[in-house]
């Protein structure tokens, strides 16, 4: 889960990592408090979870609380690349002496975690690490001994930090890394990280990026989540329990584990470009056991998709063999009764696809056709949809 | 032959009281697995009847492995508790931990992978190899059709032949074994969805290439990471067995997580059409689906 600035800088806070006095504002007049609490000239910065907010006009100067809710009417309902603003952070405008960047990671490659820091801050990292990378040093961290303020101060030697900032800048690392492990981050990162005029090191602007699986640890972590932001349809799924990822397409997709779902999803998409575009309307994980009351609920969110016009079930019976994967369907169809409406195409293939199959065919559901590959199936339920539209 | 796991493998389950435990320590047994005990330690003395096998719980794995011999753990053990099952594992040196377990904070896989090189051997200029050899997490394990099945994968989809399979992905594991049951498999091995893996492709794909038995690769990938770029630099200089892939994933959207916690794009990287790139420079030729991988498998078969 990607955190806004604001939740990031919280979480920073919480673990005295120094940032500049600000508070999240919902409109203009939250704006206008937030500044007349802060009685300094304040940036208003809208929150998105993107880059290039700045060039966007999404980050002002404002030298008053009113030009704070002027600005923050101006930013408020901004589209900045796709993303509408919903909320601006009012911070403390800051005199910035030097910018420099710093980063806490998961290195997948190297099963292992990553330190970052370049004496360059203030711009994209991405194009710093190609144009420049002798500008940024990169340090693996052990997960078992993690980061002492001794290794704190390599790393930013190796990141050419100016040799007087290096002390405090170390403290700060430190606790980004505290940060980084006691909130369950896979990524912790500060740019700028700035140096004041009267030598202060300051968290500017954050990015914090932590591990869904590890939210039985972190009951905190919940009320994160923008469910404003949410998709709807993907809320009602993550209430049920269900894997469900909402997409632009006509056909929606129920399967079994994740890569076969994924893999359905590109055969649907294949099938469709014979059939006028149409593609797959969602992702849609039931897991191993396909049970009629998980069916029943994966139908429900899938029908409740208006874009929707014909609708998948691929699953391979491996644990869960095919006679109680098609016993699932034929249940759900019964418990969703009038409001199940668009066709069905079921493909079975794995153990008991026998039975399974007869199972489907001795209940002779109008909306259900079953056919025998993965391929072909895709090809039918693109032609539904296409038929349907 | 085979890899990792053949006839001779004593496996212990960790976890085996638990109901996936118990349920899925079943399903090995029907399907000739050679389980020679189980690990809790909160039950530890207890004897627990499956299939008509009596297997003694023990305390730890270290104990199992004196008592029974057994150099395969299977790890059933839900995430909150599975960092320190893997650590105890590591602990005892068992040459193979499966780990089953779906949900392990990144954190916690990334402390015992650190915790298994820390207990590796050292060779000088290299990076340490572990002792224990851990597959996963967030894996279905490992099957050897005929002569081992060390986790969820069904015993009865396939059977033993000439193809090594090693894929990202549970269900897609099956469904190739399934398409190419009439030939069969040597050893396939699903290496797990999760950002940070035991045995990754390249381990896999350097067993099969020694395994006299195995004589054509399937390798599944999916979005995320780079394992299946690196895959593509390791097989152009070090395999000379046929390969063919296939890529999950084409249709994914930037930034969403697609199941498996790794299965994500980030960017303009870990992308489906890059992987299929990459293979293909390496010579590996790629499915557009599933049935057509398995054709493409069958034609390497038919070509050798």
């Amino acid at each position: 889960m990607d955190l806004y600035e604001y939740q990031a800088r919280d979480l920073f806070a919480a673990h005295g990592v120094p940032v500049l006095p600000g508070s999240v504002a919902n409109n203009p007049e939250e704006a206008k408090a937030a500044a007349e609490a802060i009685g300094n000239q304040v940036v208003v910065k809208a929150q998105v979870k993107v880059g290039g907010r700045g060039k966007a006009g999404g980050v002002k100067l404002a030298k008053t609380p009113d030009e704070a809710k002027e600005k923050a009417e101006a930013i408020i309902g901004l589209d900045i690349k796709g993303h509408i603003v919903h909320r601006v952070l009012v911070a403390e405008a800051s005199d910035i002496a030097e910018e420099y960047y710093f980063s806490f990671l998961l290195d997948r490659s190297n099963r292992t975690f990553l330190a970052m820091a370049s004496a360059e801050g203030g711009v994209e990292i991405e194009v710093l690490a190609v144009e420049r990378p002798e500008a940024l040093a990169k340090v693996a961290i052990d997960p078992i001994t993690g980061v002492d303020k001794a290794l704190a101060v390599d790393i930013l030697t190796q990141g050419k930090f100016p040799a007087e900032v290096i002390d405090e800048a170390a403290d700060v690392v430190v606790k980004l890394w505290e940060t980084f492990v006691a909130e369950d981050a896979t990524l912790v990162e500060v740019n700028p990280l700035v140096r004041d005029p009267q030598d202060k090191i300051i968290a500017l602007d954050g990015k914090v990026t932590l591990d869904e699986n590890a939210s039985f640890r972190q009951p905190g972590h919940a009320a994160l989540v923008d469910k404003d932001a949410e998709d709807p349809l993907e809320a009602k799924a993550k209430a049920k329990d269900l894997n469900y990822v909402k997409l632009d397409g006509q056909v929606g997709i129920i399967g079994n584990g994740a890569g076969l779902v994924m893999s359905t999803l590109d055969v649907v998409a294949y099938a469709g470009e014979k059939h006028g575009g149409v593609k797959p309307a969602n992702f849609l994980d039931i897991g191993g056991g396909a049970s009629a009351e998980v069916m029943a609920a994966g139908l429900d969110v899938i029908l409740g998709d208006k874009d929707v016009k014909s609708v998948f079930v691929n699953v391979f019976g491996g644990i869960t063999a095919c006679d109680a994967v098609a016993t699932g369907i034929v249940e759900a169809l019964k418990i969703l009764g009038d409001e199940a409406t668009k066709p069905l195409v079921v493909r079975l293939d794995g153990n008991n696809v026998v039975e399974g199959r007869a199972i489907l065919a001795e209940a002779n559901h109008p909306l259900v056709t079953v056919v025998d590959t993965m391929d072909n199936a895709a090809d039918k339920a693109a032609e539904l949809a296409a038929a349907g539209a | 032959m085979s890899i990792f796991i053949d006839e001779n493998s004593k496996i212990i389950v960790q976890g085996i009281t638990g109901s996936e435990g118990t349920k899925h320590a079943t399903k090995m047994l029907k399907a000739g697995t050679n389980i020679v005990g189980g690990v809790n330690a909160r039950k530890a003395g207890q004897t627990i009847t499956i299939e008509g096998k009596d297997l003694t719980v023990f305390g730890t794995v270290e104990e199992a492995m004196k008592e029974t011999g057994a150099d395969v753990s299977v790890i059933f053990v839900p995430p909150k508790f599975a960092k320190d099952a893997v650590i105890e594992a590591i602990d005892a040196e068992i040459p193979l931990a499966v780990v089953i377990t779906e949900g392990i904070p990144v954190h916690d896989s990334a402390y015992f992978w650190a915790h298994a090189g820390a207990k590796g051997t050292v060779s000088p200029g290299t990076p340490r190899t572990p002792r224990t050899r851990i597959i996963g997490p967030n894996c279905p394990g490992i099957i050897s059709p005929g002569k081992s099945n060390a986790g969820i994968i069904p015993a009865d989809i396939s059977r033993a032949g000439k193809i090594g399979l090693v894929s990202k992905s549970g269900t897609l594991t099956y469904q190739m074994m399934y398409e190419l049951r009439e030939i069969g498999f040597s050893t396939a091995i699903g290496i797990g969805g999760d950002p940070v893996i035991g045995t990754t492709h390249i381990d896999a794909l350097a067993a099969f290439e020694a395994d006299p038995d195995t004589e054509v690769i399937v390798m599944i990938g999916e979005i995320g990471g780079d394992a299946e770029e690196r895959a593509a630099d390791y097989i152009k200089a070090n395999v000379t067995k046929p390969v063919v892939g296939y890529v999950a994933g084409f249709t994914a959207p930037e930034g969403k997580t697609m199941g498996h916690a790794g299965a994500i794009v980030s960017g303009s990287s870990g992308t489906a059409a890059a992987k299929q790139e990459a293979l293909e420079a390496a010579g590996v030729k790629v499915g557009k689906t599933p049935s057509a991988t398995a054709q493409l498998a069958r034609d390497a078969l038919a070509h050798l």
